[in-house]
């Protein structure tokens, strides 16, 4: 037992728990916004006015076309080039969640809310609610239901995508394994601690929405 | 009139759907519309309430012409309630927040006010015990009748009904079939697009016969189910009866 609590799978978890908190803040902060940026992207791709349209497809089309570790490099070397000031890692790890989930997000809300039987807005409009009040108390709520699937499956896609993050030295969990193994030389035990890190979350949230997912079968 | 149409058109990219129609609809009116599949009698409705955009021609709703940029197409639609074939309820909503949504949301009234005012409609109904459930728990013929109240509880002045009845089971038709009876003799202005040749001879004023985009022949149902003059209206009438 002794052993045990004195090897390196026990000794690397102060510094894997000091990354989670940093892995979780970025999720949760970046999915966020990432979320509000989708649902109007989403909108906005179902939206009639072609400028609208177009712009948005692009924003989509681009984000979902470039590889993540691009978008981060993008925006913590090469943003502050054009603005003429830093980001901290922090914050652009945020922005990159934000941005690229925001892309996925919004192909989520789109095809969601195109599921909506026409007829839904038909007799929202025909009691005399307005295009605004339609969405909102009879196409959303219903589309909403129908996101809870996918949002929690790109939870888990951005969750692990903050790992890429290490790059730039953001304190994320991965990197805080790859510092105590660069002290220690024990990058077996620690890996495998941030592995089953990683699996401590994931698995129980595909359960959790595998659950969800039979309920709104039914 | 409380509603008048003239010479409207309206086209779906090249197919031109309704050729011309002009319609007159007077208070207390019930109109019944009949004719083959795909005549243009759901699209004439919808244009009734801009569901669809018309193409060309105008629709009065009162004094108020619809085509006109400037009207307040919600405040009109709140007049004109619609039920459709496949009743388009909100399965989120229970049967008392599918009633009560309009009258809160666009009517400003208080919740407890617009429950107060659904229940009498839902008594209408005959569905006063079912104001708690969903939906998806109702029969089709149930679900058509809480639709028919969602409609009502906007006191819209005419109702459009799009074939109310042929999405249910024969032995639920009745019980839409007698709400309407009842809206009908109430004075209720309704234009109904229907199979149910019976309810238009007993309750329509008027029986409208539309084939290809135009309405060809128009006139009491006596005439229209007893002796009508065109070819087109024989000929469809003696498919259905
Ligand atoms: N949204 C639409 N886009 C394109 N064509 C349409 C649309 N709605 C209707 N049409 C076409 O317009 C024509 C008339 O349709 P409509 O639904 O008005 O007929 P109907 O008389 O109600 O027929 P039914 O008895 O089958 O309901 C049909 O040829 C149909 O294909
Ligand atoms: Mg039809």
């Amino acid at each position: 037992m002794e052993a045990f609590l004195e090897s390196h799978y026990v000794r690397v978890m102060p510094f894997l728990l000091e990354g989670l908190v940093y892995t979780l803040l970025i999720t949760g902060v970046g999915l966020f916004f990432g979320f509000i940026l989708g649902a109007i992207v989403g909108l906005a791709r179902l939206s009639k006015n072609k400028i609208i349209y177009v712009l948005s497809s692009i924003y989509v089309e681009a984000l979902r076309g470039t590889p993540i570790l691009a978008q981060i490099l993008f925006i913590y070397f090469g943003l502050p080039d054009l603005l003429g000031f830093n980001i901290d890692k922090i914050t652009a790890s945020i922005i990159a969640i934000a941005v690229n989930a925001g892309a996925y997000i919004a192909e989520i809300v789109r095809g969601a809310v195109y599921s909506i039987d026409k007829g839904q807005n038909e007799a929202g409009r025909s009691i005399g609610l307005t295009r605004g009040q339609t969405m909102r108390y009879i196409i959303w709520p219903q589309a909403f239901r129908r996101m809870i699937p996918p949002l929690g499956n790109q939870f888990v896609i951005s969750l692990k995508d903050t790992s890429l993050f290490s790059v730039i030295a953001v304190g994320e969990m991965l990197y805080m394994g790859q510092q105590y193994y660069g002290i220690t030389f024990a990058a077996f035990e620690a890996l495998t601690m941030v592995c089953l890190m990683y699996l401590a979350i994931t698995v129980p949230t595909a359960l959790y929405l595998r659950k969800v997912e039979r309920r709104l079968d039914v | 009139m409380m509603i008048t149409v003239k010479d409207l058109h309206k086209s779906f990219g090249k197919n031109e759907v309704l050729k011309g129609i002009d319609l007159e609809v007077k208070e207390q009116e019930v109109v019944c519309v009949i004719g083959p599949s795909g005549s243009g009698k759901s699209t004439l409705l919808r244009c009734l309430n801009l569901l669809e955009e018309v193409t060309s021609g105008d629709v009065f709703i009162e004094n108020d012409n619809l085509t006109d940029k400037k009207v307040n197409i919600n405040e009109i639609r709140s007049r004109v309630g619609m039920v459709f074939q496949h009743f388009n309820l909100f399965p989120h909503m229970t049967v008392l927040e599918n009633i009560t949504l309009g009258p809160i949301k666009i009517k400003g009234v208080k919740k407890d006010d617009a429950i107060k005012a659904a229940m009498p409609l839902l008594e209408k109904v005959g569905l006063e015990d079912k104001a708690e459930m969903y939906p998806e728990s109702l029969s089709g013929g149930q679900k058509q009748r809480v639709a028919i109240a969602r409609s009502l509880a906007m006191e819209p002045k005419i109702m459009l009904f799009d074939e109310p009845t042929s999405a249910l089971d024969p032995e639920l038709v009745g019980d839409v079939l007698a709400v309407m009876k009842n809206l009908a003799k109430e004075g209720m202005t309704m234009v109904v697009v229907t199979h149910e040749m019976g309810f238009a001879r007993e309750m329509g004023d008027r029986v409208i016969f539309m084939d290809e985009g135009i309405i060809m022949e128009e006139d009491t149902p006596d005439v229209i189910f007893g002796n009508p003059t065109n070819p087109r209206t024989k000929e469809f009438l003696s498919k259905v009866l």
